[in-house]
């Protein structure tokens, strides 16, 4: 592993190998990755990852926000679950205050989180499965995933960039109607899964493009920092919602699916597994809604709702401090960390004991995944760089920021 | 639930498995501990670092290295502040190492020969906050193109960049 990036310049001195340029501007790269891949006719002798291309400073951002706003942003760093980023981010402030969040909100929460894994996971099959050549099966994705879009607008008014989660609870309490259109997707969801599989897992293609492909070990993939359903792959058994719960994880009950090969088909399998799982959790919040408020009790920090403050004297000036400067958040620094579609997304965020944070670090498990690319398609062909890509599922949203 | 006080007293927090361990093998190497919101954070000195992690990769009380970050504190001095966020997912435990790192001379030992891994985070924080690893691989801007000038994430660096 130590000759990872020994060199810094590619040499092509000897006629043997050339320097190919996959990217930034290339289908199967899943935003804007640039590859520098040294070949040897069709054969990847060394393989370096180059991003920054979407950068935008969010970090830096964050630091001249108040602690309440800095949520959209979130939304934005890894844009196909933007709920899960919220949930950190606000478990993390959460933490930092002591607050406590009544299990209405904390139910909501897992409920959305796992939709939210949900349409991740359909995205990613759908561009998988394009990215091999199986191109119907990305519009069977997003008939799914359109359902989904609808559910998110329907409880925030927004389909992507949803801005749901606050620091204390929720936005708002969901509309009426809206858990019946839950559960009708939740009902019929485990055939569209079905179908998935009807159309890729016994596919011959599909498969010999797949197995013993990209193959990395357990221990390469720690070494290397992966995780989630990529780690869970190679045979590591962890999960940050069942081995380390927050967020009231500790109450459903799942399976974690574990693979063996390493292979870009085991993440396949698991990550199929997932969203069978997923919807099972779904289900259970669904089922064991409990009745109450979705807002914890602290007008401080903790928006009124629009009769109060319109009403009450007392929540029109809380109302009036909030938006104009903020809450003070007691010094300290947390790191939070929860299981996303991609693995271990966490925010470390450092309080000075005013209103704005002095800063927000976002691990992104993209960004640590990504790193394990060269180990997995050096020695390969490069039609398998396009598989490997594909199955770890990255999102360069997050890996820039 | 209220905030519980921080624990800030060394001695409270010997009975914690990874400060025992660092105790036990380099007592000056530890400067001093902190258990607050239920996270354990200990302060290494700056030459130390890499052989700490070694230390608790080889006693088995990591396996992982999640993140690794700083945060600038300008204008006080030491400014900056390493964390390090190691995990044990064998006793599903999270730990932070702190280095604290001066403006003047910010460099310590990179971390790549013991977590692969810290490579990107390392590179990162070069590149964003100027901190030079020594012994890193390939120390180049990772995010910020090759000629841009100045560190972005530091805090005298204006939140809208130089005009």
């Amino acid at each position: 592993m130590g000759h990872l990036n020994a060199n810094p310049v590619l040499d092509a001195t000897e006629d043997k190998t050339m320097i190919l340029n996959m990217g930034p501007q290339h289908p199967s790269t899943h935003g804007v990755l640039r590859l520098l891949l040294e070949i040897d006719g069709e054969t990847i002798v060394r393989m370096m990852p180059d991003i920054g291309f979407l950068h935008t400073g969010i970090e830096k951002t964050c630091e001249a926000k108040f602690y309440q706003q800095v949520v959209p942003l979130t939304d934005r760093i890894d844009y196909l679950c933007p709920m899960v980023n919220n949930l950190c981010y606000v478990m993390a402030v959460e933490k930092l205050l002591g607050l406590e969040i009544p299990p209405r909100a904390q139910w909501m929460r897992v409920m959305l989180a796992e939709l939210q894994r949900i349409s991740s996971h359909l995205v990613w099959l759908g561009t998988h499965a394009l990215d091999i050549g199986a191109m119907s099966v990305f519009l069977y994705c997003f008939r799914e995933r359109e359902d989904l879009l609808r559910i998110y607008e329907m409880v925030s008014g927004q389909r992507m960039m949803t801005s749901y989660f606050r620091i204390g609870g929720l936005a708002l309490d969901p509309p009426l109607g809206f858990f019946d259109k839950v559960k009708k997707f939740l009902d019929r969801f485990p055939e569209k899964i079905d179908e998935y599989e009807n159309l890729l897992t016994g596919n011959r293609i599909f498969v010999n493009r797949l197995k013993d492909v990209a193959k990395i070990n357990a221990e390469d993939a720690l070494a290397f920092g992966m995780t989630g359903p990529s780690l869970r792959a190679s045979g590591v058994d962890f999960d940050i919602r069942r081995d380390m719960p927050y967020c009231g994880y500790e109450n459903f009950k799942f399976k974690v699916p574990v693979g063996n090969d390493g292979d870009v088909w085991a993440r396949y399998v698991c990550r199929i597994e997932e969203l069978r799982q997923s919807r099972e959790i779904a289900k259970q919040a669904l089922e064991g809604m409990p009745s109450g408020s979705t807002k914890a009790e602290a007008p401080r920090i903790i928006l009124p709702d629009r009769e109060k403050m319109k009403t009450q004297m007392e929540a029109l000036i809380y109302h009036f401090k909030i938006v104009t400067e903020g809450f003070a958040v007691p010094a300290g620094e947390v790191y939070h960390a929860i299981e996303s579609p991609r693995g271990e997304m966490g925010y470390y965020i450092v309080s000075d004991g005013t209103a704005k944070p002095l800063r927000v670090h976002m691990r992104s498990p993209s960004y640590a995944n990504l790193q394990a690319l060269p180990q997995m398609c050096e020695g390969r062909l490069i039609a398998d760089v396009v598989a490997a890509i594909g199955s770890i599922d990255i999102v360069l949203g997050e890996i820039d920021r | 639930m209220p905030l519980a006080p921080a624990i800030t007293d060394i001695e409270q927090l010997k009975d914690r498995p990874v400060v025992a361990d660092l105790l036990a093998w380099r007592s000056d190497a530890v400067t001093g501990a902190r258990f607050d919101r239920n996270e354990l954070t200990i302060y290494i000195v700056r030459e130390a670092i890499r052989e700490a992690c070694a230390r608790l990769k080889a006693q088995g009380l990591t396996d992982f290295m999640s993140d690794l970050t700083c945060a600038d504190f300008y204008p006080r001095e030491p400014r900056f502040e390493l964390a390090y966020h190691l995990l044990s997912i064998k006793r599903k435990e999270r730990v932070r190492l702190k280095v604290r790192l001066s403006g003047e001379d910010p460099s310590l030992e990179s971390i790549v020969p013991v977590w692969p891994s810290a490579n990107f985070f390392e590179r990162e924080l070069f590149d964003l906050f100027g901190v030079r690893f020594l012994g890193h691989p390939y120390l180049r801007r990772i995010m910020m193109p090759e000629d841009w000038e100045g560190h972005p994430l530091r805090k005298d660096y204006p939140v809208e960049g130089y005009r």
